[in-house]
């Protein structure tokens, strides 16, 4: 008898491996091949967004991240995304693009897998739900002073928006804290490595009455 | 059956630990009505009337973390080890290994679940979709997984009974699965396996946590206590086999089912639509297993109330059954995937099926616990009411908005405009939800009237009493 009930006990263990190589490890072994990159190897421009923060809030900033450089980049958007995280936002926001639903006319270019293939993405933030937009090529769709006013009160820019407020991002004068800034930094960072061309059809809200 | 005691080498320990199921069962439904709350919070937030705006410990991005997580950890975990603790030991004539360790184990879960509170709340929710809890739990959950898993599974090993109850193997399937499955999504996408490959597991976690956790221990406990209340053997061995292998095979490989179109490959994304259009199917099989042992006794669904919770969580389990085969083909996430569709069918699951049948264990154990019967059979109608028209008005709600999104997405619409069509939708979930805690009231209210009543003698409430004159 105690080996019938042990058998049931492997069988689980059994089914769960067959179950983990087949839906876990093969796409691992699938992406072997394309190295993980450090955030340090994957930062490697200056987005124009960034150098905008430092001339923008320039006390804020000077005080946050000192000057503007490879490291406070990296240092702005690893912040950024913890606390991305902390606050659950990929719970609401994606972060790919799929191939349908004319999701890359809304968005921008398909995701494909080298792209994640980074420490940016450990844990990774594709999200299940969007209550709001997918955000992986949000980078420069918007103007630094929108992310600020819109972390502060998004219904001040979209009426319609359900999205939380965080005025704990901003400090007593209303002036942004290094959460904001990290924050602010993260989301004009993603989709940076893959910016539309002026003149194409992406982002469909952004030409229908500006705000998404 | 009144507990025996068991002689000789256990003395005079009772066979099952009534005080054990009931503080599990306290404790279930204390973070059932937390759960609740947070979750209407978190409703009110679609409504622009979020209550605590402002306070960042209590921001909807993290009490939606609080809502998901102690549903699954609070309210389902400690019904389930409830019930398994009475089960287990009935099925093999032995208790569990040790009471002590028990209580060890009761109050580690309860710590477990309060840091997850704390944790979250203080910012420390881990990226990890069901699996929140914030890394420095892990290893406690982790811990308290293996000393409940000692504990349940001696007396099963142990036991002299002729041939394991399908129950049985559903356990200990579930025992096997349940830490590996934790182990596996709470640490490999967060400390080792980044991006695309990281995701696959993640699904993977996602879906075994409902397949491989809630899954065969709702179903163990389906197979334990409907034969029991309706008085009458399973309808068909032959089929519950079919239904644990099925389950046992096809289950455990369709995680990527969750992230249909993205950058995995796409070999892991057709293997996982194939398994669970299999596993669907196969499941099927234990639903008519059920309705075939229901036959002949179908006046148990009006005059007792347990049945009738176990009865109308399978006929919600059939639905998403069919519902999850259409849905996850290709064609239709194309539509429904990343809107409230999907949010409906979580609800439906999870809380229309499991849920539903947990409410009929508390309805046969609450009173067998604390060994009187319930004092309010009119008020626990009621809930049961409150509670079907909650959940299906917020199903069919959830699952039109989920439509109205998709459509306004893939036509184009200014995604504004998806919002703005979503909030009367978003209205109605928040009624629902409210009709819902309505009906939590008044049940919360009847456990705590009962146990109010004047005492007779613990485990003297018969099995199979009706509840409803």
């Amino acid at each position: 008898m105690e080996r019938f009930g042990a058998s049931f006990l492997i069988a689980g263990i059994v089914t769960f491996l067959l179950g983990f190589f087949l839906q876990g490890v093969m796409p691992v072994l699938t992406l072997r091949k394309v190295p993980v990159a450090t955030v340090e190897e994957l930062v490697q421009t200056i987005p124009p967004e960034f150098s905008d923060l430092a001339e923008e809030y320039p006390v804020e900033f000077e005080r946050a991240f000192g000057e503007v450089s490879l490291a406070s980049l990296v240092e702005a958007i690893e912040l950024g995304k913890e606390n991305y995280i902390a606050e659950a936002c990929w719970h609401c926001h994606s972060q790919f693009v799929r191939p349908v639903s004319k999701e890359n006319i809304r968005f921008g270019p398909v995701s494909t897998p080298e792209e994640y293939q980074n420490l940016m993405q450990l844990p990774h933030l594709f999200g299940t739900r969007r209550v709001g937009p997918d955000l992986i090529r949000q980078a420069g769709k918007h103007s630094n002073d929108w992310h600020m006013a819109h972390f502060y009160e998004p219904r001040n820019i979209a009426p319609y928006s359900v999205m939380p407020a965080y005025p704990w991002f901003f400090d007593e004068n209303k002036r942004p804290t290094k959460r904001a800034l990290a924050l602010v930094a993260y989301v004009q960072w993603l989709g940076s490595w893959a910016r539309e061309v002026p003149g194409t059809i992406y982002n469909v809200d952004a030409m229908r009455g500006g705000d998404q | 059956m009144t507990p025996t005691t068991i002689p000789a080498s256990a003395g005079t320990r009772h066979l099952v630990n009534l005080a054990l199921v009931r503080w599990h069962l306290t404790a279930s439904a204390v973070c059932y009505a937390v759960s609740l709350l947070a979750g209407l919070a978190y409703a009110f937030q679609f409504n622009n009337l979020y209550p605590f705006a402002g306070i960042e410990f209590l921001s909807p991005g993290r009490v939606r973390m609080v809502h998901t997580n102690i549903a699954a950890y609070g309210f389902i975990a400690n019904a389930f080890i409830a019930g398994l603790l009475f089960a287990i030991p009935r099925l093999t004539k032995r208790p569990i290994l040790s009471d002590a360790l028990g209580w060890v184990i009761f109050w580690a879960w309860q710590l477990v679940l309060t840091l997850t509170v704390i944790g979250v709340l203080a910012g420390f929710g881990q990226a990890i979709e069901w699996g929140e809890t914030p890394v420095f739990v892990d290893p406690l959950v982790l811990v308290g997984l293996v000393l409940l898993v000692v504990n349940m599974t001696v007396p099963i090993l142990q036991s002299t009974e002729q041939g394991l109850y399908v129950s049985l193997w559903y356990f200990l399937a579930a025992f096997a699965w349940t830490g590996l499955v934790y182990f596996m999504g709470n640490y490999l996408p967060q400390f080792w396996i980044p991006g695309t490959a990281g995701a696959a597991i993640t699904g993977l976690f996602i879906h075994d946590l409902v397949g491989l956790f809630v899954t065969p221990i709702g179903w163990g406990l389906m197979y334990f206590f409907v034969p029991l209340l309706l008085r009458k053997p399973i309808w068909s061995h032959a089929l519950s086999l079919i239904g644990f292998w099925g389950l046992a095979f096809f289950y455990p490989m369709q995680g990527v089912h969750h992230f249909l179109f993205s950058p995995i490959p796409m070999y892991a994304q057709y293997g996982a639509i194939v398994a669970t259009i299999a596993v669907e199917i196969v499941v099927l099989t234990v639903i008519v297993n059920f309705f075939g042992t229901l036959h002949g006794r179908a006046d148990a669904i009006r005059g007792n109330l347990a049945v009738r919770w176990f009865f109308t969580g399978i006929i919600f389990y059939a639905i998403t059954c069919f519902q999850c085969a259409f849905q996850v083909t290709l064609t239709f996430q194309k539509i429904i995937h990343f809107t409230d569709w999907v949010v409906g069918h979580a609800h439906m699951v999870m809380y229309g099926v499991f849920g539903f049948w947990i409410m009929g264990m508390f309805i046969e154990l609450w009173p067998r616990c604390i060994g009187r019967p319930w004092a309010t059979p009119r008020l626990l109608t009621a809930h049961y009411w409150l509670t079907f028209v909650g959940i299906v008005i917020m199903v069919l709600d959830l699952t039109a908005a989920g439509l109205v999104q998709g459509f306004s997405w893939a036509g184009l619409s200014h995604w504004g405009e998806s919002v703005v069509a979503s909030m009367p939708f978003w209205w109605v979930r928040t009624v629902a939800g409210l009709i819902i805690i309505a009906g939590q009231g008044l049940f919360l209210y009847s456990m705590w009237a009962t146990a109010r009543r004047p005492a007779t003698e613990p485990g003297m409430v018969r099995i199979g009493t009706p509840v409803e004159a």
